[in-house]
């Protein structure tokens, strides 16, 4: 009998490794989405400290701390970091925290595929960062690794191009796994029009990234090859065009810009209605609009390209498209506010960031309508009105988002209410230092002080030791947000299962911190 | 249409104006001196309001929302959800500003890219990091470096007004003439821009492209390189000179003078004291930025000239590669189209006894001038 208990104990629960070893192996949606998580912290602080550097070379007209090729070298890897290391991993790790969760699902649909998608990025951040140290330094080329430039650069570019694979090869794994799991795995009632539009908003965001890594992939392989075999896709000394280069890049950048905001509008649209104890206002218009702005994004991409000189007719298509896009983004903004709208409305840290990203995530679209139109943009193109545009979209828009998100769910988490008196303070340094960076750049772009210099004249200093001032600001306030995270895991008031008052959806039926296992039996949603 | 524009516009204009007296603080774009450019800040100034018209309303309801509708209170949830009339219309409105954006828009776009008849035409080519500008039919040829002293980039030495916005030579155009400008790369992508002028175009190596201006005031207008091209893409600034028509024909005859001192100079034999007085300002010219002033170079990314194996060792394989460029795929590229004979003469023989190369050798214009056209037919296929 007992014998009989245990053969059946030892086949139902594998022994757990321990240590590092538990880390490495495991399979658990919510162990791998704390890993993606805590990566994409560990990263926001790597390259927030490249941030700090370049603002601090640009306190003052001269070159103070660094030489310009180190200067390139630090706004490149930002760039770079932000986007794959910070914020695209960050997104994911809600994913897989919570799409189990919120689909009442056991697990994500591959959970072994799901550990290596995760384990390849930090083997790719370190190619990047390792660079630094290679002869010549780090890639310098700018994010958008723009030929000829890109061609000429050292062994370090050749690592980029194979960390770029490598992170688009992990972002293509995760997303089969999202929406294999959104597909098959919702339990038994949970319609597509049903479900949260956290998930909504990333399954469609999943099909962006499948769509547009291979064509990344592709770009960065071309690039590889004329540098160092020989051919001349991007050379027009051999027949090549280096404008084709933006285009190709373009065609994925600019749904990669949807890819790190739809997530956003999702955690947004689960926060807002909790906090307004009031349902979703639109629900079916929203995921409507979400499916249109994905759509539309893959015919908007050349107008990042209205300075090459492109004919009359495409200017004029690329322009209304990119314009076409506020309709659906217009929708989504004032669906949030309907939903706020004869609310009861309560103000903890998530709602305070819900509604922080809904006005300057706004001020970030006004800029980008500002930005589409062509004449407008050949003044503005390269100058830092596109630097304030592109911040408050990923700032205020998706890092704020991030950060309402991880307020909103580490009860769920850690079982543990956070310090809201803290998480209030955070709100705060972090609202104010990011507007005293950013919106002074706007006016700087518009009187001329071009993107990706490490010196500028004399005119444009005072709005330059507003934004690095705003820098330090910000930048250190997220070391409060990391003392906030770690008492709440050590210790907190309990949570209760609900947390929130106004939560609704399948998370808030498990208990708080939610068991390793989750609906192992699936809930029926009526 | 046009004068409602021009209301708004002139409105930009003085709030614009009386903002100047805060000088180091500009909130818009510089003062237009050309049609495009005037429409552009127009254009600028209706989008603004548009956009802080439509935030003021939008977010007028959502604080009135937040001020009203919270729990502290006492206000009780409704529970609507939706409402498609509420919904078509704000699809519709939405909708409708953006035609009424996107049509003067489109005009300019047109206008932008209409570069027929134009009184001269300029061609324009990006360097790293520097430009050189070709008068098409005036056969006026010059490069155009950054002039700011590098004390002054390094602090050593207090900043002029026109601190990285001045240049040895300038381009110049005449007053109210239709200038139409070709505008290439010879190695990376560079972007030439005058904000003054509303225009920026991206010079694309291998590819020409064009855009126009005229400029309807006298006056020096300043713009940078807005495409990153390397190391000293904040160093490459562009200024333009427009003057009166008497003085620019005044200026392409000063211009020619020179051009043709400089041929006399090509048949000459100089000493080696005057080629090395001569090629360092060459050197530091269009040298410097890689090689360094000290002729040490930047480790990793641009070879050393002092005891390199080029500048100490046979002349006519250090004039070959001064000619006619360094590896494919490095960023040395040919002198022959940017230098004349006796300048890249001299920059060689600067280059061999500076420093610690103590060669004691000289190249002349002549050894130059059979270098451009012996290698030439050899290189004439990678070039090509």
């Amino acid at each position: 009998m007992s014998d009989a208990a245990h053969a059946h104990d030892a086949h139902g629960h594998h022994a757990q490794p321990t240590g590092i070893m538990r880390w490495l192996t495991t399979t658990n949606h919510k162990d791998i989405g704390s890993l993606y998580l805590w990566f994409s912290f560990f990263m926001l602080f790597v390259a927030g400290s490249m941030a700090l550097l370049i603002r601090s070379e640009l306190f003052e007209p001269g070159m103070q701390l660094m030489r310009p090729d180190f200067f390139n070298e630090l706004t490149t890897m930002h760039g770079l970091l932000m986007i794959f290391t910070v914020i695209m991993p960050a997104f994911t790790g809600f994913a897989n925290w919570q799409v189990p969760l919120m689909i009442g699902a056991p697990d994500m649909a591959f959970p072994r595929m799901n550990n290596w998608s995760f384990w390849l990025l930090p083997v790719a951040a370190i190619m990047l960062l390792g660079s630094f140290w290679l002869p010549g330094g780090a890639v310098a080329g700018g994010w958008t690794m723009y030929p000829p430039l890109f061609i000429q650069g050292g062994v370090s570019y050749d690592l980029t191009i194979l960390s770029v694979h490598i992170m688009g090869l992990s972002s293509i794994m995760g997303s089969i796994n999202i929406i294999t799991t959104i597909l098959n795995m919702r339990a038994p009632g949970l319609a597509l029009m049903k479900m949260p539009m956290f998930v909504w908003t990333w399954l469609i965001t999943a099909y962006l990234l499948i769509a547009t890594m291979p064509v990344l992939a592709g770009a960065v392989t071309m690039l590889l090859t004329d540098r160092n075999f020989g051919t001349h896709f991007f050379n027009a000394a051999g027949g090549g065009d280096p404008v084709m280069f933006q285009h190709i890049f373009w065609f994925f950048g600019h749904p990669e810009v949807y890819i790190l905001i739809l997530p956003a509008f999702g955690i947004i649209s689960q926060i807002i209605p909790t906090f307004s104890r009031k349902p979703l206002f639109g629900y079916a218009s929203m995921v409507y609009a979400t499916a249109s702005i994905a759509i539309l994004s893959f015919t908007v991409w050349a107008h990042h390209m209205f300075a090459v000189g492109m004919p009359v007719a495409a200017q004029l298509f690329f322009m209304f498209s990119t314009m076409l896009i506020a309709v659906p983004t217009g929708v989504k903004v004032f669906n949030w506010v309907a939903t706020m709208w004869k609310g009861s409305m309560t103000f903890e840290t998530p709602m305070l960031f819900a509604i922080a990203f809904v006005c300057l995530f706004t001020i970030g679209g006004f800029s980008g309508l500002v930005l589409a139109l062509a004449p407008v943009d050949i003044q503005l193109q390269d100058t830092y009105y596109v630097v304030a545009h592109f911040h408050y979209v990923l700032v205020s828009g998706a890092l704020f988002s991030i950060f309402a998100g991880i307020y909103y769910w580490l009860p769920k988490w850690t079982g543990h209410m956070y310090n809201e008196a803290l998480g209030k303070t955070h709100f705060w340094l972090s609202v104010i230092g990011m507007n005293t960076i950013f919106f002074p750049m706007h006016f700087l772009g518009l009187a001329g002080m071009p993107r990706r210099i490490p010196d500028y004249a004399l005119q444009f200093t005072g709005f330059n030791q507003i934004a690095t001032v705003g820098a330090f600001i910000f930048g250190f306030s997220q070391l409060l947000f990391l003392v906030l995270v770690l008492k709440t895991i050590k210790s907190g008031a309990k949570a209760t299962d609900q947390v929130w008052e106004g939560a609704e959806g399948l998370e808030w039926t498990v208990p708080s911190p939610a068991p390793y296992h989750t609906f192992e039996t699936a809930p029926v949603v009526k | 249409m046009k004068s409602m524009w021009q209301r708004v516009g002139a409105m930009g204009a003085v709030w614009a104006a009386s903002q100047s007296a805060l000088a180091n603080y500009a909130y818009n774009l510089q003062p237009p001196v050309s049609e495009v450019a005037r429409d552009v800040y127009h254009l600028h100034n209706v989008i603004m309001l548009v956009c802080v018209g439509i935030f003021i309303v939008v977010f007028g309801l959502m604080f009135y929302s937040l001020i009203k509708h919270r729990k502290s209170v006492g206000h009780k949830a409704a529970h609507f959800h939706e409402n498609t009339t509420v919904e078509i219309i704000w699809t519709i409105i939405p909708f409708i500003i953006l035609v009424g954006m996107a049509y003067p828009a489109a005009k300019i776009v047109i206008d932008m890219k209409n570069t027929s008849n134009p009184d001269m035409t300029v061609k324009i080519t990006g360097y790293q990091w520097k430009w050189g500008y070709d008068y098409l039919n005036e056969d006026v040829q010059f490069y155009s470096t950054l002039a700011t002293p590098r004390e002054q980039i390094n602090n050593t030495a207090p900043k002029d007004a026109n601190y990285l916005l001045e240049v040895d030579e300038p381009m110049v155009v005449p007053v109210g003439k239709r200038v139409r400008v070709l505008i290439t790369g010879n190695d990376v992508i560079h972007s030439w821009w005058v904000p003054a002028f509303g225009v920026k175009q991206d010079a694309i190596p291998g590819f020409i492209r064009d855009s126009w201006f005229t400029a309807d005031t006298i006056g020096t207008y300043r713009g940078q390189c807005a495409e990153l091209c390397g190391k000293d893409h904040g160093f490459m600034p562009i200024v333009v000179k427009v003057v009166s028509e008497a003085d620019y024909k005044a200026w392409v005859a000063q211009k020619k003078g020179t051009a043709r001192a400089m041929a006399a100079d090509n048949s000459k034999t100089f000493d080696v004291k005057e080629l090395v007085e001569r090629g360092e300002k060459v050197y530091q010219a269009n040298c410097a930025a890689c090689h360094q002033a000290n002729g040490m170079g930047l480790p990793g990314a641009f070879p050393a000239m002092n005891g390199s194996k080029v500048a100490t060792g046979p002349i006519a394989d250090h004039i070959n590669i001064v000619v006619h460029g360094g590896r494919p795929g490095t960023a040395m590229t040919g002198f022959a189209d940017r230098l004349s004979d006796v300048e890249i003469a001299a920059v060689v023989t600067y280059e061999r006894n500076a420093w610690d190369n103590k060669m004691g050798d000289a190249a002349q214009p002549a050894d130059i001038a059979a270098a451009r056209g012996g290698a030439a037919v050899a290189a004439a296929p990678a070039a090509q």
